[in-house]
């Protein structure tokens, strides 16, 4: 059956605005691909499917901005990681819930949203990361 | 025995680099353009030059964008064929390697290189915005993760495999910085202490304002020839012999190791193999330190060390003139400044200046193979040169 949802970054956050974090992952190779593409980038195969992903995960690096465009100045210092998601693929995204000084490489954290869609493009909701 | 000539620099010229108030960036690239002329008597620029590529990442920045026949304009080559590349911070290494295809290839005897960039007069948060674009939207940008962001990341993954100090990345900042003030077009001509950098305010920790590079305006550029015609129009010609380019994931976060820059170590390989040199056989390089991090990674994804001793190296006092293999001896981005359109070309302007002797304070006694390192984004992009005394 083909899937009724494309392989698209839109179609990503539709799903985060439903509170899941969804992957594309090939059905003939296998590989998972996160960010969704139309097609897999290792074997070239169109025949895909959507996987929800693990919500806790490692954290493998991080950093806290204290200096950052306009759009997040109302936030800083906030921090940012790089979170694996169980034996899946990685994601990027804010830590929250926790101060800076108690985050530490290794750290477990789960996936969490914040489903306030923007009026303007682009009208993505955020995935975030705190402590499990 | 050396690899074959790709082609050849006969001359080379680069804006003062930093505040430059009032000018718009043409001016800075009519001004490189100037110096690289004078430098050259016998070449006629409208007759001699026919092609011209330019690096230039960002319209934002000056609400500027077909800058190819712009610039090309300003330097008094219309109608030249003119083309901008984008590769973000790598725009002019890429401009340089097609420069050097070009030539290589038969197609021109010969064309220009250059790049430009004029920043400063934007909030450091309007900048901050514009060099993000050089990073994934969706899931970087998106998520508030900013270009120094995507470094300290990388920081980070450093310090706790590796045991990269802090220490270590603030030695990289008082190496440039001493370089940068022997350099009188350097942006900071300034010394600093290490207390200095370590106790600098913090931009995206680990990384504090002295392991950032620097928001400058500049532009730079070079006249290639087919090697044969060199000796026409100088007698210290610098020979491009080897020259790489790789491309890697745009989001850092999809790379399996983000304690190297894959394409960086790719970039090299490949120009090394062109070249027919070996990383002990630099004597002079420039790498794309826009953070201190990068310099350390540079070191070793270029084989100037081993994975991980990247921080033990600048520790040692290798990469300081006078140093086993001296590194941005022009004070790198972080003291020259760092106008990422014109960093790639700007970077081959101080090999240029260190093969032909004229390097002044600042010369490595002797010089003569010469390596520049030009990484885009967080390392999407990245091209290798080598170069060689003629």
């Amino acid at each position: 059956m083909a899937e009724k949802y494309p392989f698209t970054i839109e179609q990503f956050y539709k799903f985060v605005s439903e509170r899941k974090l969804m992957a594309a992952k090939c059905k003939k190779c296998g590989t998972m691909l996160l960010p969704p593409r139309p097609m897999c980038t290792k074997c070239f195969s169109s025949d895909l499917e959507w996987v929800e992903l693990k919500n806790k995960g490692k954290l493998l690096t991080y950093t806290v901005i204290h200096v950052s465009s306009k759009q997040f100045e109302s936030l800083i210092p906030y921090a940012v990681g790089i979170v694996k998601l169980g034996d899946g693929p990685k994601l990027p995204g804010m830590i929250q819930d926790v101060e800076p000084e108690k985050i530490s490489v290794g750290m477990s954290l789960e996936v969490d949203f914040d489903t306030t869609i923007p009026s303007e493009w682009p009208t993505w909701p955020r995935y975030f990361f705190k402590p499990s | 025995m050396v690899g074959k000539r790709l082609a050849t620099i006969v001359s080379a010229g680069l804006s003062k680099f930093g505040r430059r108030e009032g000018l718009y960036g043409r001016e800075l690239f009519a001004e490189a353009a100037k110096e690289a002329y004078e430098r050259c008597p016998n070449l006629i620029p409208k007759k001699d030059i026919k092609a011209l590529f330019v690096g230039h990442m960002g319209e934002s920045y000056e609400h500027q964008g077909h800058t190819g026949p712009t610039l090309a304009d300003w330097a008094g080559l219309l109608p030249v064929q003119a083309t901008r590349i984008e590769n973000a911070c790598a725009s002019s290494g890429v401009a340089l390697r097609l420069g050097t295809s070009a030539v290589f290839s038969g197609m021109y005897d010969i064309v220009m290189v250059g790049g430009v960039e004029k920043m400063t007069h934007r909030t450091t948060s309007d900048v901050t915005e514009f060099l993000a674009m050089a990073s994934d939207f969706p899931f970087e940008q998106w998520h508030g993760i900013t270009f120094p962001g995507l470094y300290a990341l990388m920081a980070t993954a450093h310090m706790h495999r590796y045991g990269t100090t802090e220490e270590q990345m603030a030695m990289v900042a008082v190496k440039n910085h001493h370089n940068g003030a022997l350099n009188p077009k350097a942006h900071m001509q300034k010394e600093v202490t290490l207390e200095k950098a370590m106790s600098s305010r913090v931009i995206a920790w680990p990384l504090k304002l002295y392991d950032c590079s620097l928001i400058t305006d500049g532009a730079s550029c070079l006249i290639l020839t087919k090697p044969e015609l060199a000796k026409k129009f100088t007698d210290t010609p610098v020979h491009i012999i080897g020259s790489g380019q790789a491309s890697d994931a745009i989001g850092l976060y999809e790379r399996e190791d983000i304690t190297t820059l894959k394409a960086g170590k790719l970039a090299g390989q490949e120009a090394y193999n062109k070249a027919k040199v070996k990383p002990q056989d630099v004597n002079v390089a420039e790498v794309h330190d826009c953070f201190t991090i990068a310099e350390i990674i540079a070191y070793e994804d270029l084989g100037f060390c081993k994975p991980g001793k990247g921080g033990s190296l600048v520790e040692e006092g290798a990469t300081k003139i006078g140093g086993k293999i001296p590194v941005n001896t022009s004070g790198g981005l972080k003291s020259k400044g760092h106008p990422v359109g014109a960093t790639g070309v700007g970077q081959a302007y101080e090999i240029y200046l260190q093969l032909t002797g004229q390097a002044e304070k600042r010369q490595v006694e002797g010089a003569e193979i010469g390596l520049s390192h030009n990484v885009g984004g967080s390392g999407a992009t990245a091209t290798v040169h080598i170069y060689r005394r003629g």
